[in-house]
């Protein structure tokens, strides 16, 4: 077990933001705190993707602010996996090797190794990582993001293009992740998903967070009627 | 046809016997063209590296500069350098017109920009592709110029060949600033020059098909090199 986090809870306090005059998020408040999963749900273009980009600090709020404990948000205490990871042109071990820069050259091969074996594909290691499947290559991602000791990991609908095995082990990952103390913050859009995996709810839509609530109350009472339409299939408006 | 088939012979025969000035005019040719890729790959790969990363004022100008500089006429490159290390030019008193540093120098000058404008083209794109993944990787922006060259070493090492290909090719800034002097500055394109207009075809011819062969050895073994490696690490 890690030492107790200084990054959480994470709270958002109106935050907004706007590409050019499109606004993307608008008054967006919300605390996380530190425990099992919270899933952010919601249709695509609700913007799932750039709130956690925001609160991974890739992107700065065009208003209102972010902290995590009571720091301003960095790339150094989180880490996020994105639904299409870039993997670098070398092999997959060497990937992971790459985020852990802090270390000496025979501790990061030793701790890679580590990690591939923690997301089952030790057998990989030497295999250039492009050369991978899109399930394997979203695992070494995982593997990649575990080695920058996170203390939040943001997931970007990891499994969106996944079949359902590939899927499957990804949510096992997921969950040995979160097992180790690290937050998780994951965006999905497939129900099955969020229910298997989440503590709490976060719903967006159109760029606001309707609700956030906890996952049991979401799936059998929705606090809102837009989650409702949204849990039944339909489309919003 | 007979006088083209009698001066292949010679040429081959001059080959096979190894005869010591063809090779000096040989391993000077290597040695020129060669030592102006190496410099003009150290400047030319952060030149291009800077273009494609930096945002400042005038970047644009700067890129458009580099990508018409990729033309630039030997003859005027070896007139301008001419000029510079000339006695009365302002780097005369060196002393280098006429020496194979000043045909280094002339090469290179011609190649850096090959370097500069294609590699600027080579990182950007991978750039475009990279750079989300890294920031989140907390990988700075000077870290991450280390990275796009390391990735993006396939694609470079064609920028590489372009560029050897351009100096060994280039007959007319060497010819200016090297004089083609026997057993000094002599190589294989300004000896060609020299012997077709002389009517020395069988030496011409000699120098012409090492020259190919030499062009295509050194693709070749780049080739070898980018599959290979391809393999082992790369998609």
């Amino acid at each position: 077990m890690r030492a107790p986090s200084t990054s959480l809870p994470l709270k958002l306090d109106r935050v907004g933001y706007a590409a050019g005059s499109v606004e993307i998020l608008k008054d967006v408040s919300l605390t996380l705190p530190s425990g099992p999963p919270t899933i952010v749900l919601g249709p695509n273009g609700a913007g799932k993707s750039v709130l956690l980009r925001l609160c991974h600090g890739l992107l700065t709020p065009t208003t209102g602010n972010i902290r995590a404990g009571n720091l301003p948000v960095s790339t150094e205490q989180t880490a996020l996996v994105f639904q299409r990871p870039v993997m670098l042109r070398r092999t997959a071990l060497a990937n992971v090797t790459y985020a852990l820069s802090r270390l000496s050259s025979q501790e990061r091969k030793t701790r890679a190794a580590e990690l591939l074996a923690r997301v089952g594909l030790p057998h990989l290691a030497k295999r250039p990582a492009r050369r991978l499947s899109g399930g394997e290559q979203q695992r070494v991602a995982l593997a990649r993001a575990w080695a920058r000791d996170p203390e939040i990991l943001f997931l970007d609908e990891p499994t969106a293009s996944l079949d359902p095995a590939a899927t499957h082990a990804v949510e096992d990952i997921v969950r040995e992740i979160a097992a180790s103390g690290v937050k998780i913050v994951m965006a999905t859009h497939d129900l099955g998903q969020a229910r298997r995996l989440a503590r709490d709810i976060v719903f967006l839509n159109r760029g606001r967070v309707v609700e956030h609530t906890p996952s049991e109350q979401f799936f059998t009472t929705p606090a809102s009627p837009e989650a409702a339409k949204f849990l039944r299939g339909e489309l919003l408006a | 046809m007979s006088d083209v088939s009698n001066a292949a012979a010679l040429a081959l025969n001059l080959v096979l016997s190894g005869d010591p000035g063809l090779w000096r005019i040989v391993t000077l040719s290597i040695a020129v063209s060669f030592s102006a890729v190496v410099i003009a790959a150290l400047i030319g790969f952060p030149v291009g590296a800077a273009l494609a990363l930096g945002r400042f004022p005038g970047r644009a100008t700067l890129v458009v500069i580099f990508n018409a500089s990729m033309g630039l006429p030997p003859v005027v490159v070896g007139l301008a350098v001419y000029l510079l290390l000339s006695r009365s030019g302002p780097l005369g008193s060196f002393g280098i017109l006429f020496t194979p540093k000043a045909m280094v120098i002339a090469q290179a000058i011609l190649v850096f920009p090959i370097v500069a404008a294609l590699s600027r083209q080579v990182i950007e794109d991978l750039w475009a592709e990279y750079s989300e993944q890294l920031r989140s990787l907390g990988s700075g922006r000077a870290a991450s110029i280390g990275t796009l060259l390391w990735d993006g070493r396939f694609s470079l090492m064609t920028v590489l060949l372009a560029g050897f290909g351009r100096a060994a090719a280039e007959v007319g800034a060497i010819m200016i600033v090297g004089g083609n002097i026997d057993g000094f500055t002599r190589t294989m394109t300004t000896a060609i020059a020299l012997e077709t207009s002389k009517g020395d075809l069988p030496l011409a011819l000699a120098l012409g098909m090492i020259l190919l062969v030499l062009v295509i050895t050194v693709n070749a073994g780049a080739w070898g090199v980018r599959r290979v490696g391809q393999r082992l690490a790369d998609a």
